[in-house]
C-alpha cells in the first residue's frame, strides 16, 4: 500500500520535475546578452541535470510537506524527542529565581560583547540592534493594530534625516558657540521622535477611511513619495548624495575615537531596546493594546464595542512611527553618513519580513526575526549573492507551515479557577 | 497646442501599456481578493523570455516576422505558465489563510524571481531588440505618434475587445463572473473553482508578457528589476479604478499615464514616478473605493 503510494508520488514529482526543466530552460540553460542590438544566446547544458535532480527532491518534498501540513491538526500532537526538553526548559523558566539568573546571564553577556568581540562584531550588531527596534516599532502596526503598513522605511527616514538635518542647519552654530557637537545626538533623539510621530498622523489621516490592501498601498505610496521629496531637494537634503560627517555622540564633552565610539554606541542601542522592550510591552496588556488588537480582529465589531477607531489608527501609526524615528537617529549616527537609497520599500519589506518570520505580533518574534534576517547575512558571506533569493523561500514556507512565525507570541490567558470561585457560588444557593 | 497633443497622446501610450499589466491585477483581485504583488515579475519574465527566444532564433537565420511571432507566442506561454506555477506553488496552500498571508506569499515570490533572473541571467541593463516593424503610413504624424506607440494603441485595444468578449461570452468568463461575485455560491452550482482561478492567474499573466514586450521595445532596454516599478504603477492604475472591476483598471491606467506624461510636461521630469502616488492618495482620500468600483456593504 506505501510502496503504491510512494510510487504515485515519485511519479507525480517525476511530472513536476520535467514541467520545471521546460520552465526554467530558457533563463538557466539559455544565456542571453546583447552586444550592438543583437541578442546573443549561449548555451549551459551542465546546469541541466542540477536542475533536474534540484526540482525533482524539491517537488516531492512539497508534496510531502504539503500533505503533512494538511494532517497536522488532526491528531493529538505527537511526542517528538524534543519534547521533554522543551517541557523542562519552560518548567524552569516558570521559576522566578532561575528566570532572574538566565536574564543577569544574558545581560552580562550583552555588557562583554563589545570588548569580547571587537569593532567589526559591535557594529554588526549595531545594525541589527537597530532593525530590532524597527522590528518592535511595525509590530504595534502590523501585529497588534493589523494595519498594513509597506512606508515603515520613511519614518526610519524621518528620524535619520532629523538628525543629519539639524547638524547640517545648526551644527555650524554649534561649533562657533563652542558647544560640543556631540551632544546634538541627545538633541536629535527626542526631536526625531516627536517628528516622526507627526508625520505617522500625517500619513493616518488619509488612511483612517481605507481597509486591508487600500491601506498597504497607499502607506507604499506615501514611502515612495517621501524618498523621493529627499533625493528631489537637492539644496536642503543633499539630493542622492545625502549627507556625510554626521557627528557620532559624544561622552559627556569627550569626543571618542571610532572604536570606543562604536561601543559607546552599542550601549546607547541596548538601552534603547530595553526601553522599547519595556514600552512595548506594557503596550501589549493595556487597554490601548488589547482595543488595537480587538481593531485587528474586526473593525467594524470593535467600533460597535465602543472603540474609537480614529483614535485607535492615529495612534497605532504615531506609536509605531516613534520607534523608527528614534532608530533613524542611531542610524545616521553610527553609519556618519545618510543617503535616501538607505529608505527604500525594500528596507520597509525587511522590517515586515523580520516581524513575519519572527512572529506576527509576538515580542521575541520581533527581536528575533530582526536579529537572525540581519546577523546571519553577516556570518555567510559566502552566500551573500544568494541571499534576497533565500529569504522569499523562507518567507513562502515560514508563511504556509509555521504561519505563526518561529517565536510565536504566547498570549496571557486568564483561566476559571473554578476552586477559587466555589464558595461564592455556595453562598448564592444559599 | 501641439506640444499639449504629443503629451497626450504618449500618455494614452504610457496607459495602455499599464492597462495590461493592471488587468491581471484587477482578474485576480476580483477572483481571490489577493494582490499579486508578483505580477510585475511575471511581465518581466514575458520580456526576457522573448529577448532570449528572439535571440536564439536571430542567430540561427531565422526571418524577422517568424522571430517577432514565435518570440511574441513564446513570451506569452512563458509567463502563463509561470502565473499558473506561481498561484499552484505559493497561493493554493493559503487560501483559506488570511489576506496578509497570501500578500507576504506574494512578495516572497516577487524577491525569488527578481534575483532568479538576476542570478541566472544579468545585473546589467540590456538594451531590447526593436522586434516591432517600422509603420510607414505614420510618418506625415511621426511628430506626434511613432510606430511603437501606435502599435502598443491597437494591440491594446484588440486585447481589451478580445478580453470583453471572453469575460461576457463565453462559459468560462461566466464562472468567472460567478466566482467573483460569491465562490461559495459558485462552488455550489458546480462552478470549479480551482480551474477558473488557474485560468485568471494564466490570462492575467499572457497579459502581462504582451504587456512586457510592449514596454520594452517602447523602452528599449530591460532589466531584472523593471518588474518591480512597473508592477507598482500598474497597481496604483487598478486601485484608481476600483480594484476588481475591469474598465477601472483601464480607466485608471489612462488617467496614470496621462498624469504623468502631462506632469513630466508641465511641472518637473525629476517627479515622474510621485504623481502616481499623489494622485493615487488624492483620489483615495476623495474616492475610497476608486473611481468606479463598488462599495462594499460591510458585515461582521
Amino acid at each position: 500500500m506505501i510502496h503504491k503510494n510512494l510510487a504515485k508520488e515519485l511519479a507525480a514529482s517525476a511530472l513536476q520535475m520535467v514541467w520545471f526543466i521546460v520552465l526554467l530552460f530558457p533563463f538557466l540553460v539559455m544565456k542571453v546578452s546583447v552586444t550592438a542590438g543583437t541578442a546573443l544566446v549561449r548555451f549551459r547544458w551542465g546546469s541541466l541535470p542540477a536542475i533536474a535532480i534540484v526540482s525533482f527532491i524539491a517537488s516531492f518534498a512539497w508534496g510531502r510537506a504539503l500533505e503533512w501540513n494538511s494532517h497536522r491538526g488532526d491528531k493529538e500532537q505527537k511526542r517528538t524527542p524534543l519534547t521533554p526538553i522543551k517541557e523542562a526548559i519552560a518548567a524552569a523558566l516558570a521559576r522566578k529565581p532561575i528566570r532572574r539568573v538566565v536574564l543577569l546571564v544574558l545581560l552580562a553577556a550583552v555588557a562583554v560583547y563589545p570588548f569580547a568581540l571587537g569593532m567589526y562584531h559591535t557594529n554588526i550588531m549595531i545594525t541589527a540592534l537597530i532593525y530590532v527596534i524597527l522590528a518592535l516599532g511595525l509590530n504595534i502596526v502590523v501585529g497588534l493594530g493589523g494595519l498594513l503598513n509597506l512606508g515603515y522605511a520613511a519614518f526610519f527616514a524621518v528620524g535619520a534625516y532629523t538628525y543629519g538635518l539639524l547638524w547640517k542647519f545648526v551644527g555650524p552654530s554649534f561649533v562657533s558657540a563652542g558647544i560640543a557637537t556631540g551632544w546634538l545626538f541627545w538633541i536629535a533623539l527626542p526631536i526625531a521622535g516627536t517628528i516622526a510621530v507627526v508625520f505617522g498622523i500625517l500619513l493616518s489621516l488619509p488612511v483612517l477611511r481605507l481597509r486591508g490592501d487600500y491601506l498597504a498601498i497607499i502607506t507604499l505610496a506615501f514611502g515612495e513619495i517621501v524618498r523621493m521629496v529627499l533625493q528631489n531637494s537637492g539644496p536642503v537634503t543633499g539630493g542622492a548624495t545625502g549627507i556625510s560627517l554626521i557627528p557620532r555622540p559624544w561622552l559627556l564633552g569627550l569626543k571618542l575615537p571610532p572604536k570606543q565610539a562604536a561601543t559607546y554606541i552599542y550601549y546607547i542601542v541596548i538601552v534603547l531596546v530595553i526601553l522599547t522592550i519595556f514600552v512595548v510591552r506594557r503596550i501589549e496588556d493595556s487597554r490601548v493594546g488589547r482595543a488595537l488588537e480587538a481593531m485587528r480582529e474586526d473593525e467594524i465589531a470593535c467600533e460597535a464595542m465602543g472603540i474609537d477607531l480614529v483614535r485607535n489608527k492615529l495612534s497605532t501609526f504615531a506609536l509605531g512611527a516613534f520607534w523608527a524615528g528614534i532608530a533613524g537617529v542611531v542610524l545616521a549616527a553610527q553609519t556618519t553618513y545618510i543617503n535616501p537609497d538607505s529608505f527604500t520599500l525594500w528596507e520597509s519589506i525587511m522590517v515586515l519580513m523580520a516581524i513575519v518570520i519572527g512572529g506576527t505580533g509576538s515580542i521575541p518574534g520581533a527581536i528575533g526575526g530582526a536579529l537572525l534576517l540581519k546577523l546571519l547575512p553577516e556570518y555567510f558571506r559566502p552566500l551573500a549573492q544568494y541571499r534576497i533569493l533565500i529569504y522569499g523561500v523562507a518567507m513562502i514556507v515560514i508563511i504556509i507551515f509555521k504561519p505563526d512565525g518561529l517565536f510565536p507570541r504566547n498570549r496571557k490567558k486568564y483561566t476559571f479557577d473554578a476552586q477559587a470561585t466555589e464558595p461564592q457560588a455556595g453562598e448564592a444557593q444559599k | 497646442m501641439d506640444y499639449f497633443l504629443k503629451l497626450f497622446l504618449s500618455g494614452t501610450a504610457k496607459g495602455s501599456i499599464y492597462a495590461l499589466i493592471a488587468l491581471g491585477y484587477t482578474m485576480v483581485y476580483g477572483i481571490v481578493q489577493l494582490i499579486n504583488f508578483a505580477h510585475g515579475e511575471v511581465y518581466m519574465i514575458g520580456g526576457f523570455t522573448a529577448l532570449i527566444v528572439g535571440g536564439f532564433l536571430f542567430s540561427l537565420g531565422v526571418s524577422t516576422p517568424v522571430v517577432l511571432l514565435v518570440s511574441i507566442l513564446a513570451a506569452v506561454l512563458y509567463s502563463a505558465a509561470f502565473g499558473f506555477t506561481i498561484e499552484r506553488v505559493a497561493y493554493r496552500p493559503l487560501r483559506n489563510k488570511t489576506r496578509l498571508s497570501a500578500l507576504i506569499s506574494a512578495i516572497g515570490i516577487s524577491l525569488i524571481l527578481q534575483n532568479f533572473i538576476l542570478l541566472a541571467q544579468t545585473e546589467k541593463y540590456l538594451s531590447f531588440p526593436s522586434y516591432l516593424p517600422e509603420l510607414k503610413f505614420l510618418l506625415p504624424v511621426r511628430e506626434y505618434i511613432n510606430s511603437t506607440q501606435f502599435i502598443i494603441l491597437v494591440t491594446t485595444a484588440i486585447v481589451m475587445v478580445a478580453l470583453t468578449f471572453l469575460i461576457k461570452f463565453t462559459r468560462i468568463g461566466k464562472a468567472m463572473r460567478a466566482t467573483a461575485q460569491d465562490k461559495q455560491m459558485a462552488l455550489l452550482v458546480g462552478v470549479n473553482i480551482n480551474q477558473v482561478i488557474s485560468v485568471t492567474f494564466i490570462i492575467g499573466s499572457a497579459l502581462a508578457a504582451i504587456g512586457g514586450i510592449l514596454i520594452c521595445s517602447y523602452m528599449g532596454q530591460i532589466n531584472y528589476y523593471i518588474g518591480f516599478v512597473a508592477g507598482i504603477k500598474a497597481f496604483v492604475a487598478a486601485v484608481l479604478g476600483g480594484i476588481g472591476s475591469i474598465p477601472g483598471a483601464v480607466l485608471g491606467s489612462f488617467i496614470l499615464g496621462w498624469t504623468e506624461s502631462l506632469g513630466t510636461g508641465y511641472i518637473s521630469s525629476d517627479y515622474e514616478d510621485a504623481f502616481a502616488f499623489i494622485i493615487l492618495i488624492l483620489i483615495l482620500i476623495l474616492k475610497p473605493d476608486g473611481i468606479l468600483g463598488k462599495n462594499q456593504k460591510q458585515k461582521v
